[in-house]
C-alpha cells in the first residue's frame, strides 16, 4: 500500500486560493453604485441570453462573475431559499443578511470540502426604504463575506475600477448619472469605448413598486449615454 | 444555514427543475390538508362566493364581491377575492375560502420563482395549465365538499389578446369567449351579462357592466355581498390589457357602484 504525500494544510488552501483567483481574473467585471433611488448594476456582457445580474426577491438582486455554470447554480439556490422563505413567512421576512450569510456558508464549505474550489465571486444588493437601509454583500471564492458601502466591483479589474470610483462618487446621483458612472469607469480602466449593445445593466429601484428589480433595455443605455 | 443547491443532472429529475411545488414536496413543505371520510360536513369553512370576467376589446375585466359566508351567517365582509397572478394576469376564487387563497398565493409564488429561474414569464396557456393542475391536486377535497374553483384571465403577450380561462371541479379548463362566473350568485351574474354583453364592449363599459352584475347577483343571492354603501364595501375590480394588471382604484368601484343604486331607486 502506497501511503499519499503529506500537503501541510497551509499550503492545500493557498494552491486553492491561487487557482479560484487566477479563475476570477479571467473574467470580466461587474459594478453596483447606489444612486438616488437605488442601486444600479452594470456588467460588460455581449450575450443577451446569458445573464450575470438577475432578480432574487422584491427587494434583492444577485450579480456574479467568474465561471457562469458555477454562480448560475448559487444564483437558482438563492432564488428557491428566498421563495421558500417568503411563501412559509412573509415577504417582508425575505432579508439580504441572511441570504448573504446562506452564500457564505455554502461558497466555505466548498472551498474546503470539494476537489475544485469555485472560480466566482458574487454580489448580493438589498434596497431598503431609503439610502441608509441598502445593503452590497460581496461573497468570495472562500466564503469571506464583505460589507461594501456606496459602490463596489467584483470580479477582473477590481482593484483598479474601485480605485477610479472612489475619486469620483457621489451619494444621491439620477439613474443615469449612476449608469454614466459606472461605465465611465469600465472604460477608464480598459482604456477603450465600449458600445450600448455591449452592456447588461439592472437596477433595483424604490419607484418600481413592489418588484423593485428591472432590466434596463439598449435603448435606455443609449439614451442615458448620450 | 447552507443553500439547496441543484445538485446532479436537472434533466433527470422528476419535477420540472423550474417547479415552486417541486421545490415545497422536497421540503416537505406542501400545503395539504387530512381529512378522514365524512369529516368535513362537520367542518364549517367559510365559503368564497360570487366572482365573474368578461372580455373586452382590449382586454379583461374580473370583479368579485366581497363576502364570505359560513352556513347562512356572513363571516367576512372584506375579503379579498380577485388577485393578481403575475404581472399580466389575474385569478379569482370561489368555493372554500381558506383552500382558494392557499392555492392563489402557491400559484403567484409559482409564476414568480419560474419567471425568475428561467428569466421569462410563462405562455399565458402555460399559467392557465399549471391551474388546471393544481384545481385537480384539490380533487380528493372535493370529495369532502371542499371545493375550489377559480376564474383565471390574462393578456396574452405571443396573440396580443385578452383571455379567460375557467375550471371545473376536477380540473378541467376551458377557454371563453365573452365571460364567466362562478360562485354562489354566479348563474344570477351570468343571467345578467348574457343581457348586457357585446364583443365590442369598451373598457369603461365592461367595468360598469361587470359591477353592475354583482350588484345583480346580490340582488338574488344572500351570500353575495352588493355596494355596502355604510361601512364602504364595494366590489373589487381589475383590468388586464396590453400595459398589464391594474386594479381599478376603489373610489373608481364606489362611485360606479353608487350610480347603479341610484338608478335603480
Amino acid at each position: 500500500m502506497t501511503l499519499p504525500y503529506y500537503v501541510p494544510p497551509e499550503q492545500l488552501m493557498k494552491d486553492r486560493a491561487e487557482f479560484a483567483q487566477k479563475g476570477i481574473a479571467k473574467g470580466r467585471s461587474i459594478i453596483a453604485v447606489e444612486y438616488a433611488d437605488g442601486v444600479l448594476m452594470l456588467a460588460e456582457n455581449s450575450s443577451r441570453a446569458l445573464n450575470k445580474i438577475g432578480e432574487i426577491y422584491d427587494r434583492m438582486a444577485f450579480a456574479g462573475v467568474g465561471k457562469y455554470n458555477e454562480f448560475e447554480a448559487l444564483r437558482v439556490a438563492g432564488i428557491r431559499h428566498a421563495d421558500l422563505k417568503g411563501y412559509s413567512y412573509g415577504r417582508s421576512d425575505v432579508a439580504a443578511k441572511s441570504l448573504a450569510n446562506a452564500y457564505s456558508q455554502t461558497l466555505a464549505a466548498v472551498f474546503t470540502e470539494s476537489v475544485k474550489p469555485y472560480e466566482i465571486e458574487i454580489l448580493i444588493v438589498e434596497v431598503g426604504d431609503d439610502a441608509a437601509d441598502t445593503s452590497l454583500f460581496r461573497v468570495r471564492y472562500d466564503g469571506t463575506l464583505v460589507d461594501e458601502e456606496g459602490f463596489c466591483a467584483i470580479g477582473g479589474q477590481e482593484d483598479e475600477l474601485t480605485e477610479n470610483m472612489k475619486q469620483r462618487y457621489q451619494p444621491g446621483m439620477e439613474t443615469g448619472a449612476a449608469l454614466r458612472f459606472a461605465a465611465e469607469a469600465f472604460e477608464a480602466v480598459e482604456d477603450r469605448q465600449i458600445g450600448s449593445n455591449e452592456w447588461e445593466a439592472a437596477v433595483l429601484d424604490r419607484t418600481n413598486g413592489r418588484r423593485m428589480f428591472r432590466r434596463l433595455t439598449v435603448e435606455e443605455i443609449t439614451a442615458a449615454r448620450s | 444555514m447552507s443553500l439547496d443547491l441543484p445538485s446532479g443532472l436537472p434533466l433527470t429529475q422528476h419535477a420540472p427543475d423550474a417547479s415552486f411545488l417541486g421545490l415545497l414536496l422536497r421540503h416537505n413543505l406542501q400545503p395539504s390538508w387530512d381529512l378522514g371520510p365524512g369529516m368535513a360536513e362537520k367542518l364549517q369553512a367559510p365559503e368564497a362566493t360570487t366572482i365573474l370576467a368578461l372580455r373586452y376589446a382590449e382586454g379583461v375585466v374580473m370583479v368579485g364581491d366581497r363576502r364570505a359566508t359560513e352556513g347562512h351567517t356572513i363571516a367576512h365582509r372584506r375579503m379579498q377575492k380577485v388577485y393578481p397572478a403575475d404581472g399580466f394576469s389575474a385569478v379569482a376564487i370561489a368555493g372554500t375560502a381558506g383552500l382558494a387563497m392557499e392555492m392563489v398565493k402557491l400559484f403567484q409564488t409559482e409564476l414568480e420563482h419560474y419567471e425568475k429561474l428561467e428569466g421569462t414569464r410563462l405562455s399565458l396557456e402555460g399559467k392557465a395549465n399549471h391551474l388546471a393542475r393544481m384545481v385537480r391536486q384539490q380533487l380528493p377535497m372535493v370529495f369532502q365538499g371542499l371545493v375550489v374553483v377559480p376564474l383565471f384571465c390574462g393578456y396574452d403577450e405571443e396573440e396580443s389578446a385578452g383571455r379567460l380561462y375557467t375550471y371545473d371541479v376536477v380540473g378541467g379548463r376551458y377557454e371563453e369567449d365573452d365571460y364567466a362566473a362562478s360562485g354562489s350568485g354566479g348563474r344570477e351574474a351570468k343571467a345578467y351579462l348574457r343581457s348586457v354583453y357585446r364583443d365590442d364592449l369598451g373598457e369603461e363599459e365592461a367595468l360598469t357592466q361587470g359591477i353592475a352584475a354583482i350588484a345583480a347577483a346580490a340582488e338574488q343571492d344572500t351570500a353575495t355581498g352588493g355596494p355596502d354603501i355604510r361601512r364602504h364595501i364595494y366590489s373589487t375590480a381589475v383590468l388586464v390589457n396590453r400595459d398589464g394588471y391594474r386594479e381599478v382604484d376603489e373610489g373608481r368601484v364606489a362611485e360606479l357602484s353608487q350610480s347603479l343604486v341610484g338608478d335603480s331607486e
